[in-house]
Order: structure tokens, then sequence, then C-alpha cells
């Protein structure tokens, strides 16, 4: 073990920690409707945008409004896309030419950037037009990461409101959240970005002649702008095809160590507005607490895992000391690859700097299992959190049943109603990575896509439809995933996994939104100490590890076992 | 004297083999639709026999043993569940039985109206609301009524244990007569207030069975997380051999059934019922009846409750603690005649009057001449009780102030001040006065009763709110409040302040628990979330609460709200520790399914299994006798000490959730042992 890697994440942590409350408490000020900073630059542009839109700011919606507000605008902007990538050979910024985007491959990047997935089944730089990288994905990027966070405000209302009808404004929440606080932080991102050595233009790929004499094309764009916001709004959709191991993307050690605190920044903060709008921040630092645990125990397991070095390579004559380096760039090392992979599968972004398909079985293992628990560990913006509250629900169920009382999180009773719907928004991940992965392993449509043999095929299709259904869109790599069924069957598991999971998170939203609260006595358990901090992170990998445990053990368990007795994939 | 219904043993003989009957007549489709878990447990036994029949024709008996053995155990993983819930069912209608002993037909004399003449004799089982029915010394009562006119004594014993016969006349508090007690004297005319099968009794006896059981709103809620988690597992065991096929395992269906069935919760799936019928049962060996289970559970989630001062906190009855003479009467002349006065006075603060002058003075009644005095008894109009002694011409009255001094005509300085002294430090006083002069006051203490104070410090720790309510002035009511440790007190009480305190505190959030008697108190039993109505009450009171106190014992509010905890405890708990113990089942099969594909998968075999068939037989064996290991459990509830919210929590996640987790990987070791040696594998 290094002592600078154990420095560095130590200083990712701690950096972490000091910003949540930064992030957060602009977050409530934000969704709280006060005034901020940037009112006087905003405000204007603010109040444009509704007068343009016909919004009316102070008209609150019941859940249902809500809802229907989310759905219709998800749509819409899934129809934009999907007619812009299939238009962009006719339309202007496309420097290299590119074809229209066929049919299943537009359907499934359409369905894959509104959701907030950014599961990526093309290659950017071979695929998609300047004009489609901007106006259409980079849109997505923040819509989509704007839609989750209004979910989550619409929820955390939900908490803090007494007998209420309404869960606030849709149309209110996401121009906020897209206005004050993606867009001036993408902003300054990018600006950081460029400043370390990420393109930023709309000129054509530049052809070079390399030293051997090799003609090579580099591809270029405007990566910077989308850069940032893949980041911060745990987007996770690259520029390039291998995402952030790609120099542009991802120029410097410090390029990466932004790019990673970005990753889980606001996922990290949005605890703590849930804190501040419920009236009680220490509920928010539990949860914050309940995530870092899982966070820091993956990073364990999957940096042991790495650190290992695999046991062919070490006999065929490398250094056991420098770990299993395959699939991962020089430039960042074990560390910085792991602590990626962990973050970007923990936070679901889905952008990755090294192939997971390489990592060793159990450091592969680690970021399935980030996705297979729902994505909670941070989780997507605003996604992680309302995932997370579900489970919060279910362990108070449970923990309250056994002190004696009918359960109540922040005063309000948690009934059948609430746990009706959190068990539906719980099925969601069985049904779409389970169903989907066993249904591919029994169609020849979908067994093509595999591409190795054994356990590590498997753990490839698991790896997939984790990433999908958990709208996540890392990759396994080494998956032929642009195919007629698979573009189809992940874009119907990003759209099970985002929107069954919205839907009764809004509908809890409206039915705790009309409730009394009952105040909190010594009968009541406390929600933010230790005890509760534990039984949150054992229902989320009870849960977990109850739904996919024999499918793991089918793929990486069993690899890794093999491994040791000298058989690899 | 608390009646205390005889306990019943855990294993009754009997019952256990009553159970064992109606365990199988559960089988009916229709019942078990009830319970999803076990129905889905019910559906794949049905599946897993037909599989294993087809086999057993095809092949001709070879090679089924372990499917055959797995169906079987099924099938008892359905019945011991269907067991649990008729042995509490059971219990539950043996603790009924002797209270519907008393439903026995009995003819009733039915009258056109209160005072006719003539009657007609009609069964009691057609006894409508509103009929009206003569009932003279030696009838049973034929049904739950008010008594419109007449007075009688009534042998409640039936319902409370109490043998003493009880006092119930027309008008007033004391109206409410119970079907199935009996009429000791007098005549009296009841009216009719429930029709058949809808009285307390019938109401009772449905609570503990399970078929007309309404489920609790706690109990549909945890029924939806169970039958989410069975859908989960469902979707997991179903998708599975797409991913051995992938793997190249083929499993047997009906070692997939078996892992099915250890997944799902049956534990708890299998228990539910039983705990929910053993708490009703718990109430009624408490002498409580609960019209509904779900206020059985909203008693567990109360936070604020109301007692009455007299009876609850203080002992019914006051007690002499000091003589105060005024106008230059020694205090001994004051005790004096206070002595005299009282020594035919049967109440116990006429009793305390004496105990305490002899304790003071040394007064002996035995030496004193009996015959020459004349005692006069407390009427209602008078409102004072004395005695006339013939030997010194002198008559003595005690009675309130205001009763003593209208006689007296006057009061002086003294006197006024003595009596406000008393009222201040919360007594009651009490004015002795010889020949129209006052001698001084008698201040009577209330008791506050022995322990009370330390229940109420328990209550604290459990996060419950005490509020005494009392007629007394705010003074007096501060005093007694702060001697018994309540949070709050409600004083110069009347019914429309107490309906008024109890919706201020539900609109905070609060659940507010009282009991009452008075037919005043029916608009503030209703309004409360727990209304425990004394059964000497109206029959307003109590058909406006909802549980009533056979015994009338109002401090058993406390023990309510704990059986309405342990309720909810007990559901929560087995939840845990039947989720905890899939982990060991999972150790247990998983390897067991795949170890022919992947030998590599014996690392996961951490129990040392012997065999694939004898884990998975072992892993179904454990999932049944678990059930029938935790019936006990179910039924007497798990252990309830009070204690704060957290430790309770902590306690029951290291025992349930804990032991969850590591009870079972010993079980099925034990069990996979067992079968190796017996060779059923």
């Amino acid at each position: 073990m290094d002592t600078a890697d154990i420095l560095q994440i130590i200083v990712f942590c701690v950096l972490l920690v000091a910003l949540t409350p930064v992030a957060g408490g602009y977050m409530a000020r934000v969704f709280s409707g006060e005034r901020v900073l940037l009112d006087r630059v905003l405000g204007p542009v603010e109040r444009g945008i509704y007068r343009l839109c016909g919004i009316r700011p102070d008209q609150e919606q019941h859940w249902t409004a809500y809802a229907l507000a989310m759905l219709a605008f998800n749509l819409l902007g899934f129809l934009l896309l999907y007619a812009l990538l299939r238009a962009q050979s006719w339309l202007p910024l496309n420097p290299a030419g590119m074809a229209p985007v066929l049919p299943d491959l537009a359907f499934n990047t359409a369905v894959s950037f509104m959701t907030n997935t950014n599961w990526q089944a093309y290659g950017g730089e071979s695929t998609l037009s300047y004009l489609s990288q901007m106006a259409g994905l980079t849109v997505q990027n923040f819509v989509s990461a704007a839609t989750g966070i209004a979910v989550l405000v619409a929820l955390i209302r939900g908490f803090a409101r007494r007998s209420a009808r309404t869960v606030g404004n849709f149309y209110v929440d996401m121009t906020r959240a897209t206005l004050y606080v993606l867009l001036p932080i993408s902003i300054v991102t990018a600006l950081v970005l460029v400043s370390q050595g990420v393109p930023q233009n709309l000129d054509s790929y530049t052809v070079a002649h390399t030293v051997e004499g090799g003609r090579q094309v580099i591809a270029q764009g405007p990566v910077a702008s989308q850069e940032a916001i893949k980041q911060l709004g745990s987007n996770g959709g690259g520029f390039f095809s291998v995402n952030s191991a790609h120099p542009y993307e991802n120029p410097t050690p410090l390029a990466n160590f932004v790019e990673m605190i970005f990753l889980l920044l606001l996922a990290a903060g949005l605890t703590d507005t849930f804190g501040r709008m419920v009236g009680d921040r220490r509920q928010g630092w539990a949860i914050f607490a309940a995530m870092g645990i899982l966070f820091l125990a993956g990073l364990g397991v999957a940096y042991w895992a790495e650190l290992q070095g695999n046991p062919a390579a070490i006999a065929a004559g490398f250094d056991p000391a420098a770990g299993n380096m395959e699939g991962k760039e020089v430039r960042f090392g074990i560390v910085n690859s792991v602590l990626w992979a962990v973050a970007t599968t923990a936070a679901s972004n889905g952008s990755v700097n090294a192939m997971h398909d390489s990592f060793m079985p159990l450091g592969g293992m680690v970021p399935m299992v980030n996705m297979m628990l729902g994505e909670v560990v941070f989780g997507g913006v605003g996604a992680g959190l309302y995932g997370m509250l579900i489970f919060v629900l279910l362990a108070v169920f449970i923990a309250g049943l056994m002190v004696g009382r009918t359960p109540e999180y922040l005063g309000k009773k948690i009934e059948a109603k609430e746990i009706k719907l959190a068990m539906l928004a719980t099925l969601t991940l069985p049904l779409g990575v389970l169903g989907f992965s066993a249904l591919t392993l029994v169609l020849p449509a979908g067994l093509a896509g595999i591409q190795d043999p054994g356990p590590h095929g498997l753990s490839e299709v698991l790896y997939a439809y984790s990433s999908g259904t958990g709208n996540n869109g890392s990759a396994f790599a080494g998956f032929g995933a642009n195919s007629l069924y698979h573009n189809t069957t992940i874009a119907l598991a990003m759209l099970l996994g985002r929107f069954l999971v919205i839907l009764p998170v809004l509908a809890i939203a409206g039915g705790l939104a009309g409730k009394r609260a009952v105040p909190a006595s010594a009968g009541t358990f406390p929600t933010h100490g230790g005890l509760f901090i534990g039984l949150l992170v054992g229902i989320v990998l009870i849960v977990g590890g109850l739904t996919f445990f024999p499918a793991l053990a089918l793929g990486p368990v069993v690899e890794h076992l093999m491994l040791g007795t000298g058989t690899f994939f | 004297m608390m009646h205390r219904t005889s306990e019943i043993s855990l294993f009754d003989a009997r019952i256990a083999a009553q159970a064992a009957g109606v365990a199988v007549r559960k089988l009916d489709p229709r019942e078990l639709v009830r319970n999803p878990v076990i129905f889905v447990t019910a559906v794949v036994a049905v599946l897993s026999t037909v599989l294993v029949l087809r086999d057993l024709l095809g092949t001709g008996g070879s090679g089924v043993g372990v499917s055959g053995q797995i169906a079987a155990w099924l099938w008892f993983t359905v019945l011991f569940a269907n067991f649990a819930e008729a042995v509490a069912e059971g219990r539950g209608k043996a603790q009924a039985a002797s209270l519907r002993k008393t439903k026995t037909e009995t003819a009733a004399r039915k009258v056109a109206s209160a005072d006719a003449t003539t009657h007609q004799s009609v069964p009691a089982a057609s006894l409508r609301s509103g009929d009206l029915v003569l009932v003279e010394a030696g009838d049973v009562i034929p049904g739950d009524g008010d008594v419109v006119s007449g007075i009688a004594t009534v042998d409640e014993s039936a319902i409370t244990g109490e043998s003493a016969p009880v006092i119930r006349e027309s008008g007033g508090d004391r109206s409410a007569v119970t079907g199935g007690t009996r009429v000791v004297s007098d005549r009296i005319v009841v009216r009719i207030t429930a029709n058949p099968g809808e009285s307390f009794l019938d109401r009772m006896i449905a609570l503990v069975e399970g078929a007309k059981r309404q489920k609790t709103p706690n109990e549909i809620a945890l029924n939806i997380l169970l039958a989410g988690l069975s859908i989960i597992f469902l979707l997991v065991v179903m998708t599975l051999p797409a991913f051995a096929d992938y793997s190249g395992a083929a499993i047997p269906v009906a070692f997939l059934i078996a892992l099915l069935v250890t997944l799902i919760p049956t534990t708890i799936g299998g228990l539910l019922s039983a705990i929910g019928i053993a708490g009703m049962d718990r109430l009624v060996r408490f002498s409580v009846i609960a019209k509904s289970g779900r206020a059985v559970e909203a008693a567990g989630d109360v936070d604020v409750l109301l007692l009455d001062k007299t009876g609850t906190i203080t002992l019914g009855n006051r007690q002499a603690a000091e003589f105060i003479p005024v106008g230059g009467i020694a205090e001994r002349e004051l005790a004096e005649a206070a002595f005299l006065s009282s020594l035919a006075d049967d109440t116990p603060e006429g009793k305390s009057i004496v105990a305490l002058a002899r304790q003071r003075f040394g007064f002996d009644a035995s030496s004193l001449d009996r015959g020459g005095l004349t005692f006069i008894p407390f009427t209602a109009q008078t409102r004072m009780s004395g005695v006339d002694v013939a030997a010194t011409d002198t008559r003595i009255r005690k009675g309130a102030p205001d009763t003593i001094i209208s006689m007296i005509g006057s009061a002086g300085r003294d006197l006024t001040l003595a009596v406000e002294r008393v009222a201040k430090a919360g007594g009651t006083p009490l004015v002795v006065a010889r020949d129209g002069r006052a001698l001084g006051v008698v201040y009577l203490k209330d008791i506050v009763k022995p322990g009370i104070r330390e229940r109420f410090l328990t209550l604290r720790s459990m996060g419950i709110k005490t509020v005494m309510v009392t007629g007394d002035n705010p003074l007096t009511a501060a005093a007694i409040a702060a001697e018994a440790g309540v949070d709050d007190f409600l004083a110069e009480a009347t019914p429309e302040k107490k309906l008024e305190l109890i919706r201020t505190y539900q609109a905070e959030g609060r659940l507010v628990a009282m009991c009452g008697d008075g037919s005043n108190d029916a608009p503030a039993l209703a309004q409360a979330d727990v209304g425990v109505a004394m059964n000497t009450g109206t029959q307003a009171a109590r058909e406006a609460g909802n549980m009533v106190d056979l015994e009338s014992d109002p401090t058993k509010l406390i023990e309510i709200v704990m059986i309405g905890k342990q309720l909810l405890m007990s559901r929560g708990a087995l939840t845990t520790f039947s989720i905890a113990n899939d982990v060991a089942k999972y150790f247990a099969i998983i390897p067991a399914l795949f170890i022919a594909a992947y030998p590599q998968l014996q690392a996961l075999n951490v129990m040392g299994l012997a065999s694939p068939q004898s884990a998975i037989l072992s892993a179904i064996i454990f999932n049944a006798l678990i059930i029938v290991a935790l019936i006990p459990l179910a039924l007497k509830g798990v252990a309830y000490r009070p204690a704060d919210a957290a430790s309770l929590l902590r306690r029951n996640l290291l025992i349930y959730g804990l032991g969850g987790l590591v009870v079972p990987f010993a079980g099925i070791k034990l069990i996979d042992m067992a079968i190796t040696t017996l060779g059923l594998v």
C-alpha cells in the first residue's frame, strides 16, 4: 500500500466533506426561493424565461401535476434529441460529415441522455456532429440532471411541509436548478479544464503525421463544456469513446482530481440541502455518513483487489508490486483509476477513466455492486438521494416496528401507502437487471453481444443492465452493445430504472406533504445517530445482496475463485 | 382484587390438538390467500407435489427421494404457519369461552314500555337494539343495554370476576348493564343497545378469530413489505435458470422451489396473524376488551396519557393528616369531637379520622358508652354527618366548609385562613362544629398512590407525557401534580375543557389516550385516539371508547400502552429475524446449486454441508421448523422493558438482527448433520 495513494484518498474525502455544506447550503437557498449572490445577474434571466414560457412561478403543483409536467418535459426532450440525431447530417456544425444516427442507436442514445444515464453505445468522435453533441447531448446533460434535482426537491418538500396539497412547481425547480446551480458551476469548471488543456473549439479534426511517419486523425471539438456538466450532472457521457481516459477529456492530474470531485459534489451536497430544508441538518449528515461508509467500503475492496495484481500476469513475469494495470491509464495508476471507478459508479455518473472490464474480478464487482445497490451511494444528482430516501423509509419502517410505534421519519408517519410505493420503486432494480440479463442470456440476439466466455461474459451482461437500470451509463467495455437488441432492451431498462422510481417518489412526496407531523419524543428513535446509520447501511446491503447474490455468485465471485485456481477469462 | 383469567400454558395439549386439526382445515385456498407469503408457499407446494407425482409415475419411484422430501417440507411449512394461527385462535377462544358461556340461550321478557304490566317471552338472541326488557331478581340480563327504570344490584362476576354485586340504576353514570350478568335484587327495565352479534362479547370473540379479524394499519403495511420482498425473490428465482443455463448448470425445479420458499419471509409471514391475535389475547387477560385491533396498535403510539386524579394518581379516598383548631379551642378538643362524629362513619375518610385521633391522643372507642350516641349519617340533602351525644346534650357535625359555615351562620377569620391553608396544600378541608360553633378543620390529604411516581418516570423514558385531570382548583392540582410527578395537569376540569385539551394535543400531532366512565366523558372518549371506558360507566361512555376495562381500573392505561408496543415490536423483531435468516440460506443453497458447474464455489459452502442435496433439504427443513420454534415467542410477544427508543432498537437489532444472521448457520449445519446421519439423502 502506497502512502501517496492513501494520502490522495484522504485529501479527496476531506475536500468532499468540506465542500458538501457549501454546495448544500447554496442549493438549499436556491430551492427555498431565497436570495443568492447570483440573483442580480440571473434574476432577470429567470423572470424572462417564466414570462416567455408563460410560467407562473408562484403557482404550486399537486404531485400529479408535478409528475405530468416532468413526464411531458422529458418526452419533449427525448423527441427533440431523437430528431436531432437522425437529422444531423443535414444540419450545420458537422465538419466531420457524420451520417444520420441509425434509428435504434438514436433511440437508445436519446433515452440514455434523457434519463441521465449517458450509456454510450456509440463512439462520440466517430458518430456525432458537434451540433448533436452541443445542442443535443449537452442540453440533456443539463436538463436530465435538473430533473433529478427537481424530483428530489419535491420529495424534500413532502417531508418538510405539513398538511400541504402541493410539492412545488416543476418548471420553477427545473429552471432554478439549471440556471443557479448547474450552469454557473459548469462554466467555471469548463474554464478550469480549458486551462488544463482540454480543447474547446469547433474545428475539424486535425490530421497529424507522427514521427514514425504514420497518419493520425486527432479528434477534438467543444470538449470542455461537455466535460464539466458530464461530471457535475452525474451524466458521464464522454465526448470521446474512451471517455475520461482520453487525454483531451482528462489531460492532467489536476484535471483528473477536479473531475473526480465534481463527480460527487452535487450528490453529496444535496444531502445537506435535504438536512437544511427539513430543518434538521443532522438528518442530512446521517445520510451522507451512510453513503460515505458504503463508498469507502467499496473503495477499500476495489483498491485491495487491484493492488493484488493478476496472478497470471505475475506468473508471466510482471512486477507484482505494480498491481493490475491492465486497462488502466499509466498516467493515473491504480488509485486514481479505482477511485474514479468507485466514484463514478457510486454516483450514477458512468464516466470512466479506465476500463472496468479489465479490473480484477472483485475490483470489477465493486462498481457493479454500487449500481446494483440502486445508485444510492451518493448516486446521481437528486436521483441518488431520493433512491436512498426510499431505503430510509424501509429502514425506518422496520426499525419503527422494533421500538413499538407506528414508524415515522422526520415526524411523518410511514404507513401502508408509503411502503407500497417504496416497494414498487425497489422492484425496478431486480426487474431491470435480473429480468433483462436473463432475457439476454437466453436469446441469441442477446448472447451475440458477449465478448468473453464463462463468468466474465455473464459479468458483462450484468454490468450492462445494472448500468442501464441504475441510470449509471458506465460500461464494462468488451460488451458489444450497439445492436438492435441491446439498444432496445438497454433503453427500456433505462426508462424503467428512471421513471418507475421517479413516479413512486413523487407519489410519496405528495402523500407525505399532506400529512401532519408528529412531534419527536423519547419514544421516537433518532434517525441521525450511528445506530440508524448502521441500520441504513445494513438495509441497503441486505436488500441489494439478497437480490443479486446468485447472479454475482455466477459472475465475478466465481471468476475470482477460479482465478485462484488458475482459470481466467 | 384484580381478576385475571387463568393463564393458559403455551402448549396446552387440548388446544394444540384442536389447532392441528384446524391447521389442515385452513389449507382452504380462500383462507390462505389472506396471507400472501404463505399462499405463495402453498402454490409452490402444490407444484412440487405434482412434479414429484409425475416423476413417480414416469420413473417408477427412483430419484424422487429428495424432491419428495422437499415437497413434504413445503407442506409442513404451510401447515406450521396455519398451526401457529390456530393455536393463537384457540387460546383466544379459550380465554373468551368463560365469557361466552354466559351467552347461553336465555329467554327475555320483552315489554312494550317501561311501565307496562304485561310482558312477552322471547329468545334473548332475537332482541334488537331499542327493545325494552324486564329483568327481575335471579334473571340473567339478556343483552348489553341501559337501565331506563328501576334500581337493582347486579352480579357482574361473570365478566369482571368481582364477586360483590354492584348497583345499577336508571339515569346517572351507573346505568349500563352487560349481557350475561345476573340481577341479584329488585327489578329493572333495560333498553337493549346492541343488535345480535354486536355485543362486547361478540366483538371480542371476533377479534381473536383469525378469519373475521380485520388487519390493522401497520399489519397491512407490513404485509405489503413482505409481499414486495416475495416478488423480488420470485424475480430472483425465476431469472436464475437463465443464469444457470448460461453457466452450464441445470437446476431441478424442486431446488428452485426450495430456494424460493427459503428466501421469501415465511417465518414472519407464518407468524404474523398469530402475533396479532396473541396481542388481543393479552389484553383480554388484563380484562380489557378492545373493540378493534386498530385501537390496540394506536395504544402503542400514544404520546399523551390523560389520567384522572382520583383513583388513578391518588387513592380514591383522602386521609386525615392534621387537626387545625380555631377560635382558641385546644387541638385535643377538636380531635375528640372529630373522633366521636366519625366513629360510625364507614367511609375511608371517616376511618382515617378515627385512626389519626387515636394515634395522636390515644382515644379508645371501646370504653365509650355507645348507647348515649346517636349517629347522624351523611345524606345528599344535609351534606354533613355527625353525632348527637345524649349525656352532654351536644350535637357535633362535620362537613364541607361551605355547608358547615352556612349552618352556623358565619365563619371566623382564623377558620377561613385554616380552610385556605389546607386547600393550598392540595388537601380537602373538613370543618367540625359543635352546637353551632366551629371547632376547627380536619386536613384531609390526597394520598398519591405508592409507586405511581416511578411509573410516570418510566412513561417519561418511553416518551409518553402524563397529564393529570382533576376538578380541583389549580393550586391544589399543582401541589398534587408535583407530588405525583406528572408532566402537566388540567385543573377545574370540565368535560368541555377535557375535550378541548385532547383536541389541542391532537392538533400538535400527538396521540392521546384517556379513560372515563360518565356520560359526560363520552365526547372526550370518542375524540381520544385510545379511549378506555370503565365497565362500571354509562353505556354512552362504553360506546364512545374503543376499549372497555372490565375491572374499571384506570391505571391500566399504562399496561394497555405497553401491550400495544409489544405487539408492534414482536412483528418488527420477527420480520428482521426472518430477513436476516436469508443470508445463511443463500450460503447453503447457492453453492449447492452450482457446484457441479463451478467446483470453485465450494469456497462459499462455509457451513461445510455434506452434499448439495443435504444442503438444500437442511435449508428447507430449518425454514419450516423455525416457524414452530418461534410460536411461543409470537404468542408471548417479545420481551418489553420500558426504555427510550434508541436503546430498544439497539437491543432488538442485536437479538433479532444479529441473532437472525447467526442462528440459521448453526441450525442448518445441525440439521445437515442429522439428516446425513439418518441417511435421508
